[in-house]
């Protein structure tokens, strides 16, 4: 098979289902086609019919049910007009793009996942993952910070994280409402709380650029090696395959060396201003 | 996965079985040869008080007799007093513009009730002939080749093109006064990568004629059809002494090797608002340059929102829109983005390509509306950080 096909010019694919999640947030669910499942972490280009096109992490591993499975955002025309699509309408898909997360140096370890906001999209995989083949790996450890109560995701699956004995799920907001009764703070501030042995564990962050800083150097701070730390980036994308240069951050290319990358490789990078 | 290499890949060490004589009258035999093949030939002439690269209907058009006056910020076309046919250097435009062209139609998709299906353009079908190109054209050839065919998704447009596309090089005998070749290893004579390539030698007189050596069995193939004389001992020598005499008459340097460690070190220095102070962010250097590859899409509909496109177009990082993400733009200083660009071309290459993304052919500065000097750039930085070291 040629390389190409499948990579330039999207395969359209039909909306199976769509789930809410946020006044701005939608999961779709897509029948996969020709487009393979890919691993947690990687990511597809989303072509909604005329507008253009946006990077979208897979946020489901639901490869054994061939679907696809993406949350969306909606914060400009290409992300608004993905996040509004209903079941039956027909999504332009190309993709899996990118080095995903390290699940296979996972194994047998401790995990510790740090997420903000939509950051949790691309992480929820690997907890899929990790859940489904549970004795694989050591503990699961959760923080998600979410700006509101109103603005967290997947709220009934939150629920049943919450309340399960395979992982250890925090959540905390900026602000909190008057139904709130959890954790309101930084997610860095959970995670210091955190008891877990460093050098037995292999962490996933995902989330605005100054929360991950602050979380890989809070865990090098308390031991842990830069390469077992890991984070996904984000960049200005255009065709996902390392051709069009506007990915590009530092020698590195976030679609194709990452998105996901060991904090060792880019945590100089990650102190530039505009790079 | 088919073979993406093309045949005349410059990296592939070229074994030169011999050398030719072609009289410079029986040059239009050489066009006419290629034409024959079925190749459309594009190379140098005269328009617009400038020499561009076009379509050759024959070796009539090419620039003979002409010359180039170049320094920063400065072109200016002049006659010889010879009738050199390469007696000038490269102008602003490069042979990336027929390998990789500024704007390429990807696909387009159509609405079918609900659904809607793409249809995927096939790369255009091309056979081109390069008709003179430079050492360091040569070797920026080469760069593109490693972005564009030997990543993990080889481009398809540019392998099309590239697959068929028949080299003819011409050797400098003159630098421009913006070149730097010789510095970056890649002149001023073709030495791989070329299916034929030309050395002018004497061409003041009756004795004007082109050595021609051969880098390719297909370039071997259509000088055979020209019945041409073996070039004597003392042609190879004339024409090897021509590149010493341009090599040494070239007027600028890069250290490209103190440049990969410096730019990366210095990336919090004040030169770079020094720069700033100057660079227009007009991204003439980016559309000029050989090697710079980086492209954006445009996706379009028609009037009935039925029928949309997806075009390809070069792009460049001097742009505020090239590091937009959702409400900001990551380099949003000329600083920042002068930086982006050159530590990338000197220094970022190496470890996504292997080598210097610049061949030294001196296009951003000739071509920098106030006259922004790579070479000079690198020097201050050097300077300053010699004075100041971090
Ligand atoms: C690897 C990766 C994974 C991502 N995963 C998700 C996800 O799971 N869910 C989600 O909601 N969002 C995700 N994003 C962000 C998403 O791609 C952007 O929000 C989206 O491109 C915005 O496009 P727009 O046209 O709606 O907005 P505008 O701001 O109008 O964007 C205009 C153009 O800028 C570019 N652009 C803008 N923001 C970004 C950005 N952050 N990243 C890359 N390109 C951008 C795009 O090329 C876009 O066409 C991801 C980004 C990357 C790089
Ligand atoms: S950076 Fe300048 S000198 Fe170097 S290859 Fe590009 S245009 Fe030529
Ligand atoms: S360096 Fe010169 S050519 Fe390049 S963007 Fe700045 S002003 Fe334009």
């Amino acid at each position: 098979m040629s390389a190409l096909p499948t990579r330039l010019a999207p395969v359209p694919l039909r909306v199976l289902a769509t789930t809410p999640e946020t006044a701005d947030s939608t999961t779709l669910v897509l029948e996969s086609g020709a487009i393979q499942p890919g691993a947690p972490g990687q990511f597809n280009m989303l072509y909604p019919f005329g507008l253009g096109e946006a990077a979208i992490s897979i946020s489901a591993d639901d490869a054994a049910a061939r679907r696809l499975v993406h949350t969306v955002r909606g914060v400009g025309p290409v992300s608004a007009a993905i996040a509004a699509l209903r079941p039956g309408d027909v999504l332009g898909v190309r993709g899996p793009f990118g080095v995903g997360w390290p699940m296979r140096q996972a194994r047998g370890r401790t995990i510790v996942l740090v997420a903000g906001g939509i950051g949790l999209a691309p992480l929820r995989p690997v907890i899929h993952a990790v859940l489904r083949e549970r004795a694989a790996y050591g503990r699961l450890l959760v923080f998600y910070g979410a700006r509101t109560p109103r603005e967290r995701l997947f709220v009934p699956e939150l629920a049943g994280w919450e309340a399960s004995a395979d992982l250890e799920f925090v959540t905390t907001v900026d602000s909190g409402d008057a139904n709130w009764g959890g954790h309101v703070g930084f997610v860095t501030a959970l995670l210091a709380q955190a008891r877990f042995d460093p050098a037995r564990t292999i962490a996933m962050t995902c989330g605005p650029e100054i929360m991950m800083r602050a979380v890989a150097n809070h865990l090098r701070e308390r031991g842990m090696a830069a390469e077992d730390i890991h984070v996904s980036m984000e960049r200005n994308m255009k065709c996902a395959a390392g051709l069009c240069g506007h990915c590009q951050f530092g020698p590195l290319f976030i679609c194709k060396d990452g998105p996901v990358f060991p904090y060792g490789r880019i945590a100089e990078l990650m102190t530039v201003r505009e790079i | 996965m088919a073979d993406a290499s093309p045949p005349t890949s410059p990296d592939a060490a070229t074994e030169i079985a011999a050398a030719f004589v072609l009289p410079a009258a029986r040059l239009a035999d050489l066009v006419t040869a290629l034409r024959m093949e079925g190749y459309a030939v594009h190379g140098p002439m005269v328009r617009d008080a400038a020499i561009v690269l076009g379509p050759l209907a024959d070796a009539v058009a090419l620039p003979h007799g002409w010359t180039t006056r170049q320094s920063p910020g400065g072109y200016r076309l002049e006659r010889r007093t010879d009738a050199a046919v390469f007696g000038f250097t490269h102008g602003a435009d490069s042979w990336k513009k027929l390998l990789h062209p500024p704007r390429v139609r990807l696909w387009s998709a159509e609405r079918q009730g609900a659904d809607f299906v793409v249809h995927e353009d096939a790369p255009a079908p091309a056979k081109l002939a390069l008709f003179g190109v430079r050492g360091c054209d040569l070797r920026a050839i080469a760069a593109q080749d490693k972005v564009l065919l030997h990543g993990p998704y080889p481009d398809a447009e540019y392998a099309a093109r590239r697959a068929e596309a028949f080299i003819v090089a011409a050797d400098c005998a003159e630098p421009s006064g913006t070149c730097f070749c010789v510095s970056m290893g890649t002149g001023p004579s073709a030495r791989a990568g070329f299916d034929l390539a030309l050395a002018e030698l004497d061409p003041h007189g009756d004795a004007h004629r082109f050595l021609v050596r051969i880098g390719s069995p297909r370039g071997g193939a259509v000088a055979a059809q020209l019945d041409l004389a073996p070039a004597a001992g003392a042609d190879i020598a004339a024409a090897a002494a021509l590149a010493d005499i341009a090599a040494a008459n070239m007027g600028r340097a890069m250290d490209k090797d103190a440049a990969r460690a410096l730019l990366p070190a210095q990336r919090e220095s004040a030169h770079w608002q020094d720069v700033a102070q100057r660079c227009l962010t007009c991204a003439n250097c980016t559309m000029v340059c050989p090697t710079c590859f980086c492209t954006t899409v445009e996706d379009t509909s028609d009037l009935s929102g039925d029928i949309a496109e997806r075009w390809r177009q070069w792009d460049s990082c001097f742009t505020f829109e090239f590091s937009h993400v959702v409400g900001a733009t990551v380099r949003e200083s000329a600083s920042a983005r002068y930086r982006h660009w050159i530590t990338h071309k000197l220094s970022a290459w190496y470890e996504q390509f292997g080598e210097s993304g610049c061949v030294g052919c001196g296009r951003c500065i000739t071509w920098c509306p106030v006259g922004i000097d790579i070479t000079a750039e690198v020097a201050a930085l050097q300077d300053l950080s010699q004075r100041d070291p971090r």
